[in-house]
């Protein structure tokens, strides 16, 4: 039995705990609150009517198993009659449960709202207090909307009661915050600034929750509240402890209304008036003084409320970030913590001085404390203080401590928790890169880094080291020999020979002078790796080797030899065998000057932000890593070492830049389209393009520095089929629609240039072929599209084909976007068109009977799946035509399903890497009324309301 | 802050105070999530944790986690006493509080924190004037009652 009950006991429902705690297993529990629902139920149902000490019992009991875990289905009417029991007890529980279990059952919300509103016009203080608990705890839209006029009035009344103005405050909040617009401001929102004059400190403290969520939306409105709070701070902390009776907590004045007012103070800049910033200043030393004083009490209590409002403090001084002096003072204060006993404070003191390394009067302060942090990071025995130490570490790195700094990151994480260790390894990789006065360092680091926690480098990191040694020819030699040293170890990983083999790809030859790393030495330890490797990195490898054919000849009949035998020419990997094969008959029937021509060495990549960066970015939110960066930059001239400080999110790597998912100018659909693309009019091109993008860009890059392209060699001539389009600038929306049931056909035209598309689909995959006619007899140059580099001159005349390969991902609504530039007798044009990828393209008709049919239809009855539009016909209502649009559609059409002939229903399933989406559709032609009511449905909403848009277009 | 909860040392949940709108579904995920990771930590760790976007204030009483998430922008240590003062509240009000005084006055649990804690922020910390509310809502209780009684002896 209990042990103490309180009050107004319920001896039933202290019965039914004990039972429960009693039960010895999780069925036997089931058992129990089974047999009380059916209890409870039967009650509720009987005839005779419940005295209200019973209803309460229940719903008492109910909201119990609730919270035990258990799903309630019944009782929310009675807790709604309890609501309009005029005793207090009953009232209290009806609210209770309401506030928990909010259903949104829109009668009931009706109910509420008007026992809500009884409460609240009763002049009852206690009932009202229980009215407004009830509403800041469900916050619905509903009750927003019937109370959020009648707060604010109640809140700045006269008369209104203590707590009733504090439990108001904070219920406005609460609506504010689910309904922003519903709140009006109005002549209220002055008197609310002055409740933080208030003499009852309860209510300033309700109070200031509120000013300070409201001016953080409309500083203007609420900016008199900065010097009011000043001043409120002021008595507060100049006041003695016992001054303030209750409202001192472990001998510590208001330690929660001093951290809301220093709170609220951080959403202004500094206060102008010199008055009003001089007290403030004063303030803030008081607060640093006072923690230098002995502790007035040893309880834990007294010192985290104190240090509460000197954190806060800090948090105010960084925000202003003007006052050098107390900067530093505030990162001494800081400094101590940070040898302090108590874990809390070192944690707190190492996450609050990361902030101040990005100050720049602060940031030396914060670097003396280096041995201290790094300490920290060896021995702090707690994984979240050491995580906040790395971050302290990296906040603080510039170029005068950064190989101390990332030698120590290296070393610590030879045995880091695996949970931070990806973020680590991108930290260590950015500051390398960052402050690498010699390249040669930074290709240490990133190869220390590879060799250490090579799980945990991204392909980011690895394709970054490529990008820079590619830009950089100084360091080209250092990196070979280095990577060929760290491919000696017997067991590397195997990134390590992903950056070996595009490394000594490009660059063997600077090494090959040396006999012990002569061509066939390298071609050997890179081949001995071979068979430990994954498909894309054996891919990469092939890759490598047919470089060293061009590099190297004398290693041509050893790499042949390789390429011949059956484990290669024959693997079950499409990828590896049609390497195996290309790379076979490139290397016996091209000529030499051909071969280098097409494994040319790279050209070096575009100077951007690194894709490093922007990961980590990702990884930790817009406002963690971007403080220190930009400030770096500043500080430094915008420009580090070739790094842009760019906050244009640009494509991660040259590598994967066929991929629409990054490519530069994101489009939503990019979230779920991915498209590689690439350009073939070589012999290379007639074997299967493979799906997956080719990670180097060796295929993409080789030819297009190969083989011009001719009109001559093209395969498919769409123009021959399609009649003149009209011409439109910028987006091609008729141009669009006009594919949504067909597959080829001219996607735009004007005076200068037609493009045609043929396209296939199957399953979840497509192809698209691009035709780029140049319409004039002038030479286009510069020519570039968003998907992927093609030649920069298109001849007079001439037409280039680009293919570009589709997978849908997840259902999506917006098109991928193509953006065509070139210039066409000195004028740049630019070109923006929608591809016509559109989501029925990756539809499977489906097959079905009538029956089947009308019973997957009723299946999808909730509305949301249902997409209907009415809409008149904008071409002849032919049946013929129309079947053949249906069809064009990718569904099956349907006979004999519908009772009316005159009707069409077509089903299929939408093919998507995520899931199959399945559709069902109904086109009822009115001839008399020259109109059509179509009807979608779909498993999906998204997917009947898109499919249902692009239709009403077709008809 | 977003969401309060109690539980045991063995993960049962005895309160849960929701200040952001979530369902159900969410709520036991994020509870069964919480309350392994907090579990999981060793005794003289640090109070505070990241979890997700949010901050993760804890503290351990006798049998009892009391767990507070807060935003990014909020106070820890002032977090670490508004469920001190709430353990001093539940305390005062039953006498030397104990987990079962929580689980079987578990409405009484929620009442204090509603005077205490309202929308997710400090109401009233005057531990004075939060015992004041609740005492007068217990002698309106006893008044009813007893008047209920009446009617049913």
């Amino acid at each position: 039995m209990p042990a103490v009950s309180k009050g107004d006991g319920m001896r039933g429902l202290a019965v039914f705990i004990s039972d429960i705690r009693n039960c010895k297993s999780k069925e036997a529990e089931i058992k129990r609150i089974n047999k009380e629902l059916a209890n409870i139920r039967s009650k509720f149902k009987g005839d005779k009517a419940l005295d209200g000490y019973s209803k309460k019992k229940y719903v008492c009991k109910l909201l119990f198993i609730f919270l035990l875990g258990h799903d309630i289905d019944f009782g929310h009417m009675e807790a709604v009659n309890l609501l309009s029991s005029n005793k207090y007890t009953e009232k209290q529980i009806g609210y209770l449960f309401i506030s928990v279990l909010v259903n949104s059952n829109s009668e009931l919300i009706r109910l509420i709202n008007n026992a809500i509103k009884n409460d609240l016009s009763s002049r009852n203080p206690t009932f009202m207090c229980l009215a407004l608990h009830c509403i800041a705890n469900v916050g619905s839209r509903e009750m927003a909307e019937a109370f959020a006029g009648e707060i604010p009035r109640i809140l700045v009344a006269g008369d209104t009661m203590d707590s009733v103005k504090q439990s108001a405050a904070l219920c406005l909040l609460r609506l504010y915050k689910t309904s922003p617009d519903l709140v009006l401001m109005g002549e209220w929102t002055s008197r609310v600034v002055h409740l933080l004059n208030d003499q009852h400190m309860g209510v300033v403290t309700a109070a200031i929750s509120l000013i300070t969520c409201l001016s953080q939306k409309n500083p203007d409105e609420f900016k008199t509240c900065v010097s009011l709070a000043v001043s409120r701070l002021s008595r507060i902390v100049s006041s003695a402890s016992t001054d303030l009776q209750d409202y001192t907590y472990y001998f510590v004045p208001a330690p929660w209304l001093s951290c809301k007012l220093l709170r609220l103070l951080q959403c202004y800049p500094p206060p102008e008036d010199g008055a009003v910033k001089g007290r403030l200043v004063e303030c803030l030393e008081t607060i640093l003084n006072k923690a230098q004083e002995p502790p007035k009490s040893k309880k834990v209590q007294h010192s985290n409320a104190k240090n509460a409002i000197l954190f806060e403090a800090i948090a105010l001084i960084i925000h202003y970030d003007s006052e050098p002096n107390l900067l530093v003072r505030a990162c001494n204060q800081l400094g101590q913590f940070l040898q302090h006993r108590e874990t809390n404070l070192r944690y707190l003191a190492l996450e609050s001085m990361c902030t101040l390394a990005s100050s720049e009067f602060s940031h030396e302060a914060v670097k003396t404390h280096i041995e201290t942090v790094i300490n920290a990071l060896k021995t702090e025995r707690d994984v979240s203080v050491r995580q906040r130490a790395a971050d302290l570490l990296y906040a603080m790195c510039d170029r005068s401590n950064a190989k101390q700094i990332v030698a120590e990151m290296l070393s610590y994480l030879e045995t880091a928790d695996y949970s931070i260790r990806e973020e680590m390894v991108l930290k260590v990789a950015i500051l390398a890169e960052k402050y690498a006065v010699d390249y040669s360092w930074y290709v240490d680091t990133i190869l220390n880094l590879i060799r250490i926690a090579g799980d945990y480098v991204s392909e980011e990191v690895w394709y970054r080291v490529i990008q820079i040694v590619i830009n950089r020819d100084d360091v080209q030699g250092y990196a070979a020999k280095t990577v060929f040293e760290a491919l000696q170890a017997p067991a590397c990983h195997e990134n390590m020979v992903k950056v070996g083999g595009y490394i000594l790809g490009e660059f063997g030859n600077l090494i090959a002078g040396d006999p012990r790393s002569s061509p066939l030495v390298q071609f050997n330890l890179l081949h001995s790796k071979f068979h430990l490797c994954s498909v894309p990195t054996r891919a990469l490898l092939l890759s490598a080797y047919i470089k060293f054919i061009n590099l190297f000849p004398e290693t041509k009949s050893t790499i042949q030899e390789v390429l011949r035998c059956d484990s290669q020419i024959r693997n079950s990997d499409v990828e590896l065998q049609q390497r195996a094969v290309e790379y076979l008959k490139l290397s016996s029937i091209a000529s030499t000057d051909v071969l280098a021509t097409v494994l040319e060495e790279m050209p070096p990549f575009p100077e951007r932000e690194s894709s490093i960066l922007a990961k980590l970015k990702k990884k930790k939110g817009p406002g963690a890593v971007s403080a220190g960066e930009l400030e770096e930059g500043k500080r430094e001239g915008g420009e580090v070492n070739g790094w842009e400080v760019n906050q244009q999110k640009s494509e991660p790597s040259q590598e994967n830049a066929s991929s629409l998912t990054t490519s530069p100018s994101p489009t939503p659909t990019a979230m779920h389209l991915s498209l590689t693309s690439f350009f073939f009019p070589s012999s290379l091109s007639q074997s299967t393009p493979s799906p997956s993008a080719d990670l180097l860009g060796l295929r993409s890059a080789a030819p297009v520095s190969a083989a011009p392209v001719s009109a001559g060699s093209l395969l498919v001539d769409v123009f021959s089929e399609a009649g003149p389009a009209a011409s439109t600038a910028g987006v091609n929306d008729d141009g669009f629609l006009r594919f949504v049931c067909k597959n080829n056909g001219v996607l735009f035209e004007n005076q200068l240039l037609q493009i045609g598309i043929k396209s296939e689909y199957r399953q979840n995959l497509g192809r698209m072929y691009l035709f780029y006619g140049n319409k004039t007899s002038v030479q286009f140059v510069s020519f570039s599209t968003t998907l992927k580099p093609v030649d920069p001159l298109v001849e007079g005349g001439a037409q280039v084909q680009q293919v570009i390969n589709i997978e849908c991902l997840s259902d999506f609504s917006d098109a991928p976007l193509l953006n065509i530039k070139f210039r066409y007798g000195g004028a740049l044009q630019n070109l923006s068109l929608k591809l016509p990828v559109t989501i029925n393209k990756f539809f499977q008709p489906t097959e079905m009977s009538s029956h089947d049919f009308f019973q997957r239809w009723k299946q999808l009855s909730q509305p949301q799946q249902e997409a209907q539009k009415i809409f008149k016909a904008n071409h002849p209502m032919d049946t013929e035509v129309l079947k053949a649009k249906l069809l064009g559609l990718g569904t099956a059409l349907l006979d004999n399903v519908d009772p009316n002939p005159e009707n069409f229903v077509c089903a299929g399933v939408i093919q998507t890497k995520a899931q199959q989406i399945g559709c069902l559709l109904r086109l009822e032609p009115n001839a008399q009324a020259q109109m059509y009511r179509l009807t979608l449905r779909s498993s999906k909403d998204t997917v009947a309301k898109r499919l249902c848009e692009l239709l009403s277009e077709q008809f | 802050m977003q969401f309060m909860l109690l539980f045991s040392r063995q993960g049962k949940l005895r309160l849960q105070k929701w200040y952001v709108p979530l369902s159900d579904k969410e709520k036991k995920k994020i509870t069964r999530e919480l309350v392994q990771t907090v579990l999981a930590r060793k005794p003289k760790m640090c109070s505070f944790l990241e979890w997700r976007d949010l901050k993760i204030v804890y503290k351990r009483y006798a049998s009892l986690y009391f767990c507070c998430a807060i935003e990014d922008q909020d106070n820890e240590l002032i977090t670490l006493e508004i469920i001190h003062r709430y353990v001093e509240l539940l305390d005062k009000y039953f006498g030397s509080v104990c987990e079962l005084d929580i689980i079987f006055n578990f409405e009484k649990a929620y009442f204090i924190l509603d005077e205490f804690l309202l929308g997710g922020e400090a109401q009233e910390t005057s531990k004075k004037n939060v015992l004041k509310a609740i005492e007068q809502a217990d002698l309106l209780q006893e008044v009813s009652h007893h008047e209920g009684s009446r009617f049913v002896d």
